[in-house]
């Protein structure tokens, strides 16, 4: 088992979605939101999901295909100028 | 001696030890260094200040590190300078100039990474690292080397020249990584889990971060202690940006200076503009962006202070701005032109935007401003290359001269088509 945390955006009616209600069905993995602010048009979401390595991943490509922004729960971009 | 004495979570307040850790295990919010700031203002007056060193070194008070453990190279005091030419074609009564393209590798990361690796010595990390689209990278090395410590470089495998020979001077162990900036994200997230570095924008972020707010204390020391009515400074990361206006806040914090109501504004390019475009759109939210700009230094398209960037224009009465490539260039030239400073794309970025909020009206021509210029132009020559005039080719003799002189001055009274 494996824990990893990621941030995912939400832009337009992804706001709206249940999202992370369906990958925690979809998949075998758990989630904890641990931090999120999320308005009536963009909002974004620190989420940790434990699960097997593969599931994660996969669990992660599936949020990504569905629109979701999913980037590694750094507290930004690495890279600087 | 430093005054810091913890580390404190920017979103639930949580403390931790001075150790070399970046975000709260309870919340993943940003940690952020806290001082002791009476016994800051009890040992801290103008005068002490002025008796310093003329580098930044002079706020060793303010600052996060153990001034024995210091590596100094000549970073900061750099110039600030009253830009009346600059004012005139921008539309301002009062404009000025903070040069720092004068530090020792051309750029204001000099003052960061002055602070990261003051603080990484005194923990007692053996070698140093970053990833950096240029300026960070050179600044790294080239404090590394001083230091006599390892020093490894991860860079994008499509950056201007002279920010990798800038890099690659101080032989470092550069690491040109092929792929997009996502790639160059995740890999160096995992190489700094599992590498005993101090990785300056990642473990030891909370105390590098804090190296900007010198900017702050020199605009104000060098305005006679007070502070101007607007600054324009780039927004990358954001992370200078609300520093500076924590410096300000700090100075006053400390009893140097009166209230600070210096309205805060930051400037973006157009193809990596992910705050500025939150704030068009009236949002603390913003959406991270795929950079694709000329700007490569301000190319951070999940910018970790973006948030506390919004909030400072929301506190301050500030704004953004976000500009095109072209217009980048026309701010380099602009500034080079006026008043001989030759900025990289950050700093044709800064006065374009900072030409577009005058015209708009977001700053009035009696608001006392400074722009904020961070680096040097030579690192992004390519930017400029084609737009500069074209020498004048002539034989050694002096009829040629004169004559190619006349054939330009009616070139320049005719211009084609006319």
């Amino acid at each position: 088992m494996a824990a990893k945390h990621v941030r995912l955006t939400f832009e337009g009616e992804q706001v709206k979605r249940p999202l992370i209600y369906e990958l925690g069905h979809q998949f075998n993995v758990v989630t904890n939101i641990r931090m999120a602010d999320v308005g009536q048009t963009t909002g974004w979401v620190i989420l940790e999901v434990e699960g097997d390595d593969d599931e994660i991943e996969k669990a992660l490509a599936w949020a990504r295909e569905q629109g979701a922004r999913v980037d590694e729960a750094t507290l930004g971009d690495v890279v600087e100028g | 001696m430093s005054y810091s004495h913890a580390l404190r979570c920017r979103e639930c307040g949580r403390e931790y030890p001075l150790d070399p850790i970046f975000s709260c295990e309870f919340c993943f919010g940003p940690l952020e260094v806290a001082y002791d700031y009476e016994a800051i203002a009890a040992n801290t007056t103008r005068e002490s200040i002025e008796a310093g060193p003329t580098t930044l070194w002079r706020y060793a008070n303010l600052l996060p590190c153990d001034v024995d453990y210091k590596v100094d190279i000549g970073t900061g005091f750099t110039p600030l300078i009253k830009a009346d030419r600059l004012a005139k074609a921008v539309g301002l009564d009062t404009l000025w100039v903070k040069n720092d393209t004068v530090n020792p590798t051309w750029s204001f990361k000099d003052r960061v990474v002055s602070v990261a690796i003051a603080r990484a010595r005194q923990f007692g990390f053996e070698a140093m690292a970053c990833a950096s689209t240029g300026n960070l990278a050179n600044s790294v090395a080239a404090h590394s080397a001083a230091a006599g410590m390892d020093c490894f470089v991860f860079i994008p495998d499509d950056l201007e020249q002279g920010k990798v020979v800038g890099s690659g001077i101080y032989d470092p162990t550069l690491v040109m990584i092929e792929g997009s900036y996502d790639d160059v994200n995740r890999l160096c997230t995992e190489v700094a889990s599992v590498r005993p570095w101090a990785f300056v924008n990642i473990n030891v972020r909370p105390y590098y971060a804090e190296g900007s707010r010198t900017l702050g204390f020199e605009i104000a020391e060098q305005l006679g202690w007070r502070t101007p009515d607007h600054v324009v400074s780039p927004m990358a990361s954001g992370s200078l940006y609300t520093k500076i206006w924590k410096g300000f806040q700090e100075f006053h914090k400390v009893g140097l200076i009166d209230e600070p109501k210096t309205r805060m504004s930051g400037a973006q390019a157009a193809g990596c503009s992910p705050i500025a475009t939150a704030y068009e759109a009236g949002t603390l939210n913003f959406v991270p962006q795929k950079p694709n700009t000329i700007a490569r230094s301000l190319a951070i398209g999940n910018p970790a202070d973006g948030y506390y960037a919004l909030k400072t224009m929301e506190e301050t009465k500030g704004g953004a701005e976000m500009v095109t490539d072209d217009e980048i260039v026309e701010g380099i030239k602009l500034l080079a032109e006026t008043e001989g400073i030759f900025a990289e794309t950050a700093g044709g970025v800064t006065v374009a935007c900072l030409k577009k909020m005058v015209e708009s009206g977001h700053i009035a021509r009696d608001e006392e401003s400074v722009a904020v210029i961070t680096g040097g132009g030579l690192k992004t020559i390519e930017a400029v290359a084609d737009k500069v005039s074209e020498p004048l080719r002539i034989p050694a003799r002096l009829e040629d001269f004169d004559s190619a002189l006349a054939a330009r001055d009616e070139r320049v009274l005719t211009p084609a088509g006319a």
